[in-house]
């Protein structure tokens, strides 16, 4: 009987560690690499982190994307009808990236005000809108509702 | 008509559900052999209309029925019919059709196969299987009917998601469905040995080759679905740590972990509260990922609300499902008779290490998958939780896991020599550690966990063969000798060493890929060419083409290395005028040791076209290692001990331990 009591403790004593470590490491990772989601609005009311990594959303500027011609960069600016933010983007754009369409860039902001996106997320259907922009624009009385709840259809990915 | 033939079916599959779930568990507390014979009939029949109900719905989607809604929202006659056929899964009705199904096939064969299985066991393990039947259909037929008409037909229908017109993810649900519903067995097996209140080596056996066939299901289904976000998306990596993915992932974790377990239980006796609750935690896992993936809870919390009906519903189910198992786990589980001793140095205690660290590393990603939502119902803001979260935290759990999962097959049960099996592993401890120390003098590569991915890649797959070549005492006795012992080593151990290889091929590939990708992003005119690492890609030509129901961009690259060409491929990006949608197709040349991979973006010949260019080395390898892992699990589930039909010695054996206690329980 005393063996099973042993088991037990050897048992429970690494269960207990290994949870333990591994809460440990999920809050120092949730710390370090979360990425949190600001409109263009915070940004220009300055509530958002320089040089972090962090998402913004709003509907692309019409007339504001730029191609630096024999270059793969391209920039646009991202409105949420209060404020807008250029953002700078190196790379192929998704294939639904159009004017007056919402997206969420995810990136770093620059000293400049401008942002380094690393990656944009366009959904694939026309009339889906992210929610994050959706709110966004929504705080910002910039919505209409019949654009809203559609495009819940085929979202695989 | 054959629409409602269909539904039809699904009605009466709805019925025989509710009987399935009931007579039979009354029968078995009664000992009333006619009452769980019912299950068997029940559960047949209720696959024969499922299958009808089903054939239906494909036959509507291939003769183009425009009168049925689902057909309309999904399809168009311009489709290929593999992906008319496709589309009657490749939504939301269909797809849950499609897991019912799987869901009775799974209770068929149970019913046909499992005679040697004590009749109170079987009409218990069906009548709950029978209750998970009753609740999805009830779903289907009340919030999601796949039959729905309308009254004025249109002339044509909406079309299907391109990204879901692809060979690669028709194929997807399918066998991740297989997977996940195949657990539902486990569980329902796991659910049915509580309320018996026990648990011994026969029920082991009994339920490992289940979860073995659904972990095959899963690890295929999985594989399939990275390897079309790898050519489909155009992003140039195969695992992005999506929820969706992580929906799917999770159980595989929970059910390797059971798979591990089992074999605790069918040798040792031991661990087996534990073994049941991985059963409940690993199907509760699939609900929960059928509800996150179904309820439009991933894309917003507020989604949910604009549709509460179908959430609500899935949400009911699972709080029953996952809450009623749970619960009568803990009135049962401390009356389960304790098992077996043994050391922590043992191999129960590796099994049993490899048991915690995938739970643990599954409770991760299942926190950091769920943490968005838990922010965002609160109010606290909206965040996104990224591959970063994942890597620092998933990563680190699986390095104890990796190392020790070469050495647990050297020891022995209940008390191990840990000496002696690290030194039959030498050679493959210092080719590892050379790797790691190439690795990290050589590569320029960032950060000590890539070093660590490689030898540890080394380490698995040099150490699995010398498990297997020191099991057979191979070159340390005669040939003969050699030639019985591997014809008498049994398929589920070659199963094992097939199965871990894959894991060693698998892990390769992923630090190949992630650690050390080349990529280039650019502008290219035609005629223009790029370095990526050693390979020089060229822009050819650029060349307009027409599909069968969309338009194309062609772009072909030359890519040579050094003065020989390697290869041509061509990177497309599609556009298909009914859907309104554009596509991009991946220009992928594989040799065996990279992928050169190309992706063309928006351009012209004027402005040149964006252009993004990989070298993506070790990739293929992480399918071939899915591949290995399943074949692994084939060849352990041909082993004569686990075939379903378990064999005669043993089912006498099993009867005669398990006499029928008529009104007893």
């Amino acid at each position: 009987m005393r063996s099973r009591k042993r088991q037990r403790l050897w048992l429970v004593s690494l269960v207990v560690i290994l949870l333990g470590g591994a809460a440990a490491l999920a809050v120092t990772a949730f710390e370090e690499n979360i990425v949190f989601f600001r409109s263009p609005s915070d940004i220009a009311e300055g509530k958002a982190e320089i040089g972090r990594l962090i998402r913004i959303g709003g509907l692309v500027e019409e007339g504001s994307v730029k191609r630096t011609a024999g270059s793969s960069e391209i920039s646009f600016s991202l409105t949420d009808g209060g404020a807008s933010v250029a953002v700078i983007y190196n790379g192929i754009l998704p294939d639904l990236f159009r004017e007056a369409q919402g997206v969420v860039a995810q990136g770093r902001l620059q000293t400049d005000g401008s942002f380094l996106a690393v990656e944009v997320l366009a959904k694939h259907d026309e009339s889906y809108m992210p929610p994050e922009v959706a709110e966004a624009l929504k705080k910002s009385g910039y919505w209409q509702e019949n654009n809203a709840e559609e495009g819940m259809k085929g979202h695989t990915k | 008509m054959i629409a409602e033939i269909g539904h039809f079916a699904l009605i009466a599959a709805f019925v025989l559900a509710a009987v399935q779930m009931s007579f039979p568990l009354y029968g078995a507390h009664r000992g009333d052999i006619g009452l769980m014979d019912l299950a068997k009939t029940t559960a047949l029949a209720q696959f024969a209309l499922v299958l009808l109900s089903f054939a239906a719905l494909v036959n509507a989607f291939v003769t183009s029925d425009f009168s049925v809604l689902n057909v309309i929202q999904n399809s168009h006659s311009d489709k290929p019919l593999l992906y008319k056929i496709s589309g009657a899964w490749g939504n939301h009705e269909g797809s849950l059709l499609l897991w019912v199904l799987i869901l009775t096939l799974f209770g068929a064969m149970v019913a046909s196969f499992g005679r040697n299985l004590p009749p109170q066991l079987r009409a218990r393990t069906l009548a709950i299987q029978g209750m998970i039947a009753f609740g999805f259909i009830a779903f289907m037929l009340f919030t999601s009917n796949p039959f729905e008409r309308v009254l004025v037909p249109p002339a044509n229908g909406q079309g299907l998601n391109p990204l879901l017109q692809d060979p690669g993810l028709a194929f997807h649900p399918p066998f991740l469905y297989f997977g996940y519903v195949g657990l539902s067995i486990s569980f329902s097996f796991a659910v049915a040995a509580l309320i018996e209140g026990k648990v011994d080596a026969a029920w082991a056996r009994w339920v490992r080759p289940w979860t073995l066939a659904a972990w095959c299901g899963l690890s295929v289904g999985i594989g399939l679905g990275s390897w079309w976000a790898y050519y489909e998306l155009g992003w140039g990596g195969f695992w992005f740590w999506d929820p969706v993915e992580n929906a799917s992932f999770i159980p595989w974790l929970f059910a390797t972990a059971l798979l591990h377990s089992a074999i605790v239980v069918e040798k040792r006796d031991a661990l087996k509260s534990w073994t049941i609750l991985l059963a409940i935690l690993a199907f509760s896992m699939s609900l929960l990922g059928t509800f996150l993936v179904r309820s439009g809870v991933l894309t917003s919390v507020h989604a949910f609300a604009t549709d509460p009906e179908r959430g609500v519903f899935i949400l009911l189910l699972l709080v029953i499902a996952i809450g009623g198992s749970l619960t009568l786990f803990a009135i049962r589980a401390p009356s389960l008779q304790p098992g077996g001793l043994f050391r922590p140095i043992s191999r129960e205690g590796g099994l049993l290490l490899n048991n915690l660290f995938l739970s643990v590393a599954a409770l991760t990603v299942l926190l950091g998958t769920l943490y968005p939502l838990f922010l965002d119902v609160l109010e606290a803001g909206k965040v996104s939780v990224g591959p970063p979260y994942f890597n620092a935290t998933f990563g680190p759990l699986m390095v104890p896991i990796l190392a020790a999962m070469v050495v647990g097959p050297l020891l022995s049960w209940k008390r191990g020599d840990i000496l002696s099996a690290l030194s039959t592993l030498w050679f493959a401890g210092t080719v590892a550690l050379a790797a790691i120390a190439i690795t990290l003098i050589y590569s320029g590569v960032d950060g000590i966990l890539p070093a660590i991915g490689v030898g540890a890649a080394a380490w698995i797959i040099i150490g699995s063969c010398m498990e297997l070549a020191e099991r057979v005492k191979l070159f340390q006795s005669s040939a003969a000798d050699t030639w019985r012992r591997l014809r008498q080593t049994p398929r589920s151990v070659y199963g094992m060493t097939i199965a871990h290889l894959g894991v060693g091929v698998l892990l390769a590939g992923v630090i190949g890929t992630t650690a050390f990708k080349t990529e280039s992003v650019q502008n290219m005119k035609i005629g223009q060419s790029v370095a990526v690492s050693n390979y020089t890609f060229t822009l050819d030509n650029v060349v307009s083409l027409q599909g069968p129901n969309y338009v194309a961009e062609r772009a072909v690259f030359v890519i040579t290395e050094g003065d020989s060409l390697i290869a041509s491929v061509n990177a497309e990006r599609r556009r298909y005028p009914v859907e309104q949608d554009m596509t991009t197709e991946a220009g992928i040349h594989t040799t065996w040791l990279a992928d050169l991979y190309a992706v063309i973006g928006e351009g012209s010949r004027s402005a040149g076209w964006t252009t993004r260019l990989y070298k993506n080395p070790l990739t293929p390898w992480i399918w071939f290692g899915t591949i290995i892992m399943a074949i692994g699990g084939l060849v352990s589930l041909s082993d004569r001990r686990l075939r379903i039909g378990a064999p005669s010695n043993s089912r006498k054996k099993a009867v005669s331990s398990r006499p029928i206690p008529a009104g007893a329980q």
